[in-house]
């Protein structure tokens, strides 16, 4: 992690009552983190709202009988409702990447398979809740809080188990090896995943039982001018539950002295290790928040999608790393831009290319993954990142 | 310490390599016939892809007796292609190096079976697939690649002319996973639906997986009276739920790949009242099928799943025509022998119809069925109703009755 976090910079105690509000906690560790989310997702929304728009000038009927203007108009807000969703899903596990990062300067790549644990889990427990009946009695809150907190631990300690066993007998070999345990472990993963589910279950689609939960399958109609667009349940717990997370880890991460063991680890490990810091529990614990907030993501997504399988992390989990780099890997604040920038670039891009009759959604990859490299062409180290000498 | 470690690891190689090499080692004594099958075992797509592989074997321990009098032991060898191309072309070459494998039952994706049977073909290993549709399986014209379901040009086809008949639907948006058995079928589909003067308002790839959101914004915009997804069912089941919840109204259809009581599994409610075309109907709809539902429930303590009679039925092609080569030359007989012969089937009278192949490998009659799903329990999606049943024959089988039928209407060619 580089020093720039969430947080104002630190100013030498101006004894202002101005300075002292700024300073105040509500403001430095929730209104800050906040306010700087809500410019990102304004200023993402705006700027590709603007380029559709352009792009509506420019070709103003791409097919007969479809005015492009007209159907941006219709599809705005549930472009943006889904690009917020999925962009912080992203988020939250492109800070996986990046915390690892931050205090190891490698990539965990084991981490899209954390993110599969997580739903798997979350499945797991709401699946056994249902088992035991009453599910409808449960109240929607401690129902999400119990599914998405229980992926939370399990991944947690999963990635900090990862971690004990494959990557620190290693920490001193060259950088490249333990990006190929990271690989083996993810497969093992997949494959440990598909046997406990096919000895279990013999069966690989794990359907999230929502089918008695009316309140999450509703959705809530909201009207955006003259579009009603119909907003998931599911998308809102994803924003909230994003939110309320990364508002618990800009705290930890800059609030708490176990934060600041991380930072100096971060910094320098040998140094931070001579000041008296507990360099492998610092180590350990940057695993288990990292997992944790994969693993919480994974529950998430789990709920939103309705179905997983043991290979559902992959895609997710590679786009969540290209929103780590993209927003400067090793930076907190970065990975959060850069996971919400390519979920609502891939969003935008899924409602217009669908109009090009010669292009259409399958390049939405390609077009979101050209904006990465034109942006990594001009910002080598993200759009947040500062230069580190040496990446993998 | 160290060399001990080195030493260990040198002793597990060996062990592992002797352990690999005595499964390797075949029953070579002229007498054993193995049968192998090609399905999606693990990975989403498994519950039908584990019907084929129990419908193989159930076949083989009802069927094989005459083989048995015959003084042949007849083995059963499953491979899990994992719906993958990569897969089913690795397990392919293990197959064609086990000499004592005879035939080849599978797949379950034409995009997999397609590479797949290449292999088979240079080998002469016949294959025999309960459930590709895609036509280019048998429009490659190899003389090892045959199957006895319906052709994806005719399914699309009567998938289009089902949408035009339905009540205020007048455009379609077509959506398919970017495989071959996907795209094909759309491909048809959305030729036909314009053939029928409906408006196709997009035709669309995706290899999502799970999270629909941002692919179905258009399809909301755009209000489709019908939304058509080429693929399987644990894509399809997904988008359906996820369409449903983002306010779209309109008619589902799906073609066979939707046809899996999975479907309902993932969908849930929002698996009633969407509609799928299939070659293989429920069994309920074959007399003869009643045994082989009774015996497969009893020995694998489920329900059988869509392609789990057919399979049943391509196994005893398999058998019978080994069978008819053994009682005529009284050795066992080779590969190419057995390809012939499985081409050669007229007539083959099973519990889900009566199967005769065309040149090309298809079976010149094939049924074709409009299906609509009544439930959302899983356990109930073999009482689906049918629409409508069409029997249409293979383009090869057409041409030969258009010549019968007109032998001097033919001035121009």
């Amino acid at each position: 992690m580089s020093s720039e976090t969430l947080t104002p910079p630190q100013v030498p105690a101006l004894d202002s009552p101005w300075r002292r509000l700024l300073d105040s906690f509500p403001v430095r560790y929730i209104l800050y983190p906040v306010g700087q989310m809500v410019i990102f997702i304004a200023g993402a929304a705006g700027i590709l709202t603007l380029l559709s728009v352009l792009l509506a000038l420019l070709v103003p009927e791409p097919r007969p009988n479809i005015v492009l203007m007209d159907q941006i108009g219709k599809q705005l807000p549930g472009m943006i409702i889904s690009g917020i969703s999925i962009g912080f899903v992203y988020s939250m596990v492109a800070l996986g990447y990046t915390l690892v990062y931050g205090v190891l300067k490698f990539i965990n790549f084991a981490h899209s398979e954390i993110f599969m644990v997580g739903s798997v889990i979350g499945f797991e427990v709401m699946q056994r809740i249902e088992d035991v009946g009453f599910i409808q009695l449960w109240h929607p809150v401690a129902l999400v809080v119990t599914i998405v907190g229980s992926a939370m631990i399990i991944s947690g300690l999963l990635a900090v188990l990862i971690e004990r066993v494959a990557y620190r007998p290693l920490r001193n070999a060259p950088r490249l090896v333990p990006l190929i345990t990271a690989i083996g472990i993810s497969f093992f993963l997949i494959d440990f995943v598909r046997a406990i589910e096919a000895i279990t279950r013999n069966d690989f689609n794990l359907t999230y039982p929502t089918g008695d939960l009316s309140y999450l399958r509703t959705p809530i109609p909201m009207t955006f001018g003259e579009t009603t667009v119909n907003v998931r349940i599911t998308s809102i717990i994803i924003v909230l539950a994003a939110v309320i997370m990364l508002i618990i880890l800009n705290y930890f991460v800059n609030g708490t002295k176990l934060g600041r063991g991380i930072r100096a680890v971060s910094q320098d490990r040998t140094t931070a290790g001579l000041m008296g810091i507990n360099v492998n529990l610092m180590i350990s614990i940057t695993f288990f928040v990292g997992g944790a907030l994969g693993g919480a993501a994974g529950a998430l997504f789990g709920l939103n999608v309705g179905t997983v399988t043991p290979y559902v992390g992959f895609i997710p989990g590679l786009k969540a790393f290209t929103a780590a780099v993209l927003g400067g890997i090793g930076n907190v604040t970065g990975a959060l831009l850069g996971g919400l920038t390519l979920g609502m670039v891939e969003s935008f891009l899924n409602g217009v290319l669908v109009y090009f009759p010669a292009l259409g959604q399958r390049y939405t990859d390609i077009f979101a993954f050209s904006v990465l490299i034109l942006i990594l062409i001009f910002r080598p180290s993200g759009l947040l990142g500062e230069r580190v000498d040496e990446k993998v | 310490m160290k060399i001990s470690r080195k030493l260990f690891v040198l002793v597990l190689v060996v062990a592992m390599g002797l352990m690999l090499s005595a499964t390797l080692v075949n029953a070579q004594d002229g007498t054993v016939i193995r049968i192998a099958s090609q399905s999606p075992l693990s990975g989403g797509q498994s519950v039908v892809g584990t019907a084929i592989r129990n419908g193989t074997e159930l076949a083989i321990m009802q069927l094989a007796g005459p083989l048995t009098e015959l003084g042949y032991t007849v083995e059963f060898v499953p491979y899990d292609d994992q719906a993958t191309a990569d897969v089913g072309v690795s397990n392919a070459q293990l197959i064609v190096n086990d000499p004592a494998i005879l035939a080849v039952v599978g797949h379950y994706n034409s995009g997999v079976a397609i590479p797949s049977s290449e292999v088979y073909n240079d080998n002469d290993l016949v294959m025999v697939s309960p459930a590709n549709t895609g036509v280019n399986i048998t429009d490659r014209g190899y003389a090892t690649v045959n199957r006895i379901c319906g052709r994806d040009d005719a399914q699309g086809a009567a998938g289009a002319q089902f949408a035009a008949t339905l009540d205020g639907v007048e455009s379609v948006y077509v959506l398919h996973d970017t495989t071959t058995y996907g795209q094909g079928v759309a491909d048809f589909f959305s030729a036909e639906a314009e053939a029928q003067g409906l408006t196709v308002l997009g035709f669309e790839g995706t290899e999502e997986t799970a999270n629909f959101e941002g692919i179905i914004q258009p399809i909301i915009a755009l209000e489709p009276d019908l939304v058509y997804f080429g693929g399987i069912y644990d894509r399809g089941g997904i988008l359906i739920s996820q369409l449903r919840t983002a306010g779209y109204t309109g008619v589902f259809l799906g073609p066979d790949g939707m046809d899996s009581s999975e479907f309902a599994n993932i969908a849930g409610e929002a698996a009633i009242g969407t509609y799928y075309t299939t070659t293989g109907a429920p069994v309920t709809v074959f007399p003869e099928a009643a045994q082989f539902v009774e015996d497969y429930t009893a020995e694998f303590e489920m329900d059988p799943q869509p392609y789990a009679a057919q399979s049943y039925d391509v196994t005893g092609i398999i058998i019978t025509a080994i069978t008819q080569l053994i009682e005529e030359n009284g050795t066992l007989p080779t590969r190419a022998e057995v390809a012939a012969a499985v081409r050669a089937t007229t007539e083959y009278q099973g519990i889900t119809g009566n199967y005769t192949f065309d040149d090309n490998g298809d079976p010149e009659m094939a049924s074709y069925y409009i299906i609509s799903v009544d439930s959302s329990d899983p356990a109930l999606w073999g009482s689906n109703t049918i629409l409508s049943t069409q029997m249409i024959p293979s383009p090869l089988a057409a041409m030969a009755m258009m010549e019968e039928m007109m032998p001097e209407a033919t001035p121009g060619s």
